[in-house]
């Protein structure tokens, strides 16, 4: 190790404090505000110690919404929310393996294309086709259904090409021992392939669900039913309607619970996040 | 780089393949194909009347005010949100990877807003500088600075800035923290026989090794403020005041869902598209390196 200067040391303690500090400040907020009465927090300056409104705002979120405005619960925005973050990284994890088993394991004629047509999608994301996709959503007449939320985030250029990468380093020995113990590709698929390919498969789960479960503008676009609302968008339809309207408490409550389930996955399997995180930009 | 060994079967690949074609097919092909058809069309809202019209999409989109102003906002907005999120990301990194004890402790504190969904960022930002209940223009007012977002587009701007850039530092952090764990300590050390302090060392050794890292988090985070800003700017400040947080995504969803020009909103996908595939091959030309290095 190089020198120790206490100064240096101080300073980099004090520094990372402060960005700790900065990088909780909003949340802190949110928590305090959830715990209060709307009252409490529309008096100028709101206080900083939480009140004791906690269960109340929690219970009246999740059994019946903001009723002023967005009147959902949120339980079951929380339930959509979930489906939809769990089935969107299976989905990927299942269509981006086959596909890039395919890929390597296999030479036919149309190859190198198919490879590029999943490679070409990493260039058209939701962002740059809105109307288009929305209305190819609306004449297969899946707007407010799960399959029309979920389907269109199953393609992923990405994960194909990390087990892409990951299969084309597993020994080819083994696919010889295989093929010489007269295992079809299937087999080895199974028997093979896919254990190996567990860790990757957990770490892109890991930043799949966070993906899935912050998507925004395609369930913004595609769910006008409340029943259908993610809690991303059953926030935003909260506070729709300016100041007056927002029942504040209810809505950091609301924010709260939607950011629970994806901070415990990044807190709870850090490593397996890391890892994933890395991998996928690679 | 190709498999030696490989399995033979005239269907099966085919199969493999199938559903993940499926819905690059139906989900990202078909809707992009029908973004540039339509970019040279000029059709009412409600597809009664289609018209031909070539480029005219496009002549009248660089004839715009309006866009042209949302390019120069995606513009600052990007440069901002990628500077300042960079500088504060390295500084937390170097920082971090200063320490010896409770590293992991301040590692798990800074990554979790990664987590955060853009759209629940923007809105408990939205709530800390409310003008009328927030508690920082309350403390901003005790030194002597008005706060109102919804009225002055500059603080609009440093709002969404703000929020997007506590969103990414974390992405960022990580990335930096790999990078300068990767760096060999033996050069830090024999810098540091050599006489050199810790600035020095920083500027002469870790920064140049870091470079291919930073510049990697440069591109990733245009792409961020390009593209999936969009939660912020909708639930912070929903484009305004005025125009003056509109980037293009904002103005693409805007004018095709909210104004129903549909030939314009497609003629701006179109472009978006061009700038995607530009960021695209910026970002393989520069992983290409990296593998040689």
């Amino acid at each position: 190790m190089v020198e120790r200067r206490p100064t240096l040391d101080l300073l980099a303690y004090a520094i990372l404090s402060l960005g700790v500090l900065l990088v909780a400040l909003p949340v802190y907020v949110t928590f305090v505000a959830s715990t209060q009465t709307l009252d409490q927090i529309i008096k100028v300056p709101m206080s900083l110690v939480p009140g004791s409104e906690l269960v109340a705002n929690y219970a009246a979120v999740l059994t019946s919404g903001s009723e002023r405005t967005a009147n959902a619960p949120v339980g079951r925005m929380m339930l959509v929310s979930l489906i939809v973050a769990l089935v969107v990284p299976a989905g990927k994890i299942v269509i981006s393996l086959l596909s890039a088993f395919a890929i390597v394991y296999f030479r036919f004629p149309g190859r190198m294309f198919f490879f590029w047509m999943i490679f070409i999608t990493l260039m058209l994301p939701v962002e740059v086709r809105i109307v288009p996709t929305y209305a190819v959503i609306a004449r297969l007449n899946l707007l407010n259904t799960f399959a029309g939320l979920i389907v269109p985030l199953v393609a992923s250029a990405t994960a194909t090409f990390l087990f892409r990468q990951f299969f084309m380093t597993i020994p080819d020995e083994l696919a010889e021992a295989a093929r010489i113990d007269g295992a079809g590709p299937m087999r080895f698929f199974w028997d093979i392939v896919v254990p190996l390919s567990r860790t990757n498969m957990a770490a892109l789960f890991v930043i799949l669900f966070i993906y899935g479960w912050n998507q925004y503008l395609w369930p913004l676009l595609i769910t006008t039913d409340e029943s259908m609302y993610t809690v991303v968008i059953g926030i935003r339809r909260m506070i729709a309607g300016g100041d007056a309207a927002t029942e504040w408490n209810l809505v950091m409550a609301t924010a709260m619970l939607a950011m629970l389930p994806p901070a415990l996955v990044v807190l709870l399997m850090q490593k397996w996040f890391v890892k994933g995180l890395v991998e996928t930009e690679k | 780089m190709e498999k030696r060994v490989v399995f033979r079967s005239r269907w099966l690949p085919y199969a493999l393949v199938a559903p993940q074609l499926a819905i690059t097919t139906a989900f990202f092909f078909w809707p992009a194909g029908e973004t540039v058809y339509q970019s040279l069309l000029l059709q009412d809202p409600f597809g009664t009347s289609v018209q031909f019209v070539g480029l005219e999409n496009f002549r009248q989109l660089f004839h715009d005010e309006s866009y042209r102003t949302s390019f120069g906002v995606t513009a600052v907005f990007s440069v901002l949100v990628a500077s300042i999120g960079l500088a504060l990301s390295l500084l937390l990194a170097v920082m971090a990877d200063h320490i010896i004890r409770g590293a992991l402790v301040f590692r798990t504190l800074l990554i979790w807003p990664y987590a955060v969904a853009p759209a629940i960022a923007g809105v408990l930002w939205v709530f800390l500088f409310s003008p009328a209940i927030g508690i920082l223009p309350y403390w901003l007012g005790q030194i002597g600075i008005t706060w109102n977002h919804l009225l002055d587009s500059r603080q609009a701007m440093a709002l969404v800035v703000i929020a997007a850039v506590w969103k990414q530092i974390s992405y960022n952090f990580l990335f930096f923290i790999a990078g300068l764990q990767s760096i060999p300590k033996s050069l830090i050390e024999a810098a540091a026989i050599d006489g050199a302090g810790p600035m020095r060392r920083f500027r002469t050794i870790v920064f140049p090794l870091l470079s291919p890292t930073a510049f990697f988090l440069l591109v990733v985070n245009i792409v961020f403020a390009f593209f999936d800003t969009f939660g912020i700017i909708d639930a912070a400040t929903q484009g305004g005041p005025g125009q003056s947080t509109t980037n293009l995504v904002y103005k693409v969803y805007q004018d095709g869902f909210k104004g129903l020009d549909l030939g314009g909103s497609a003629a701006q996908s179109v472009i978006l598209m061009a700038i995607v595939i530009g960021l695209t091959v910026v970002q393989f030309r520069y992983l290409e390196r990296k593998v040689q290095y």
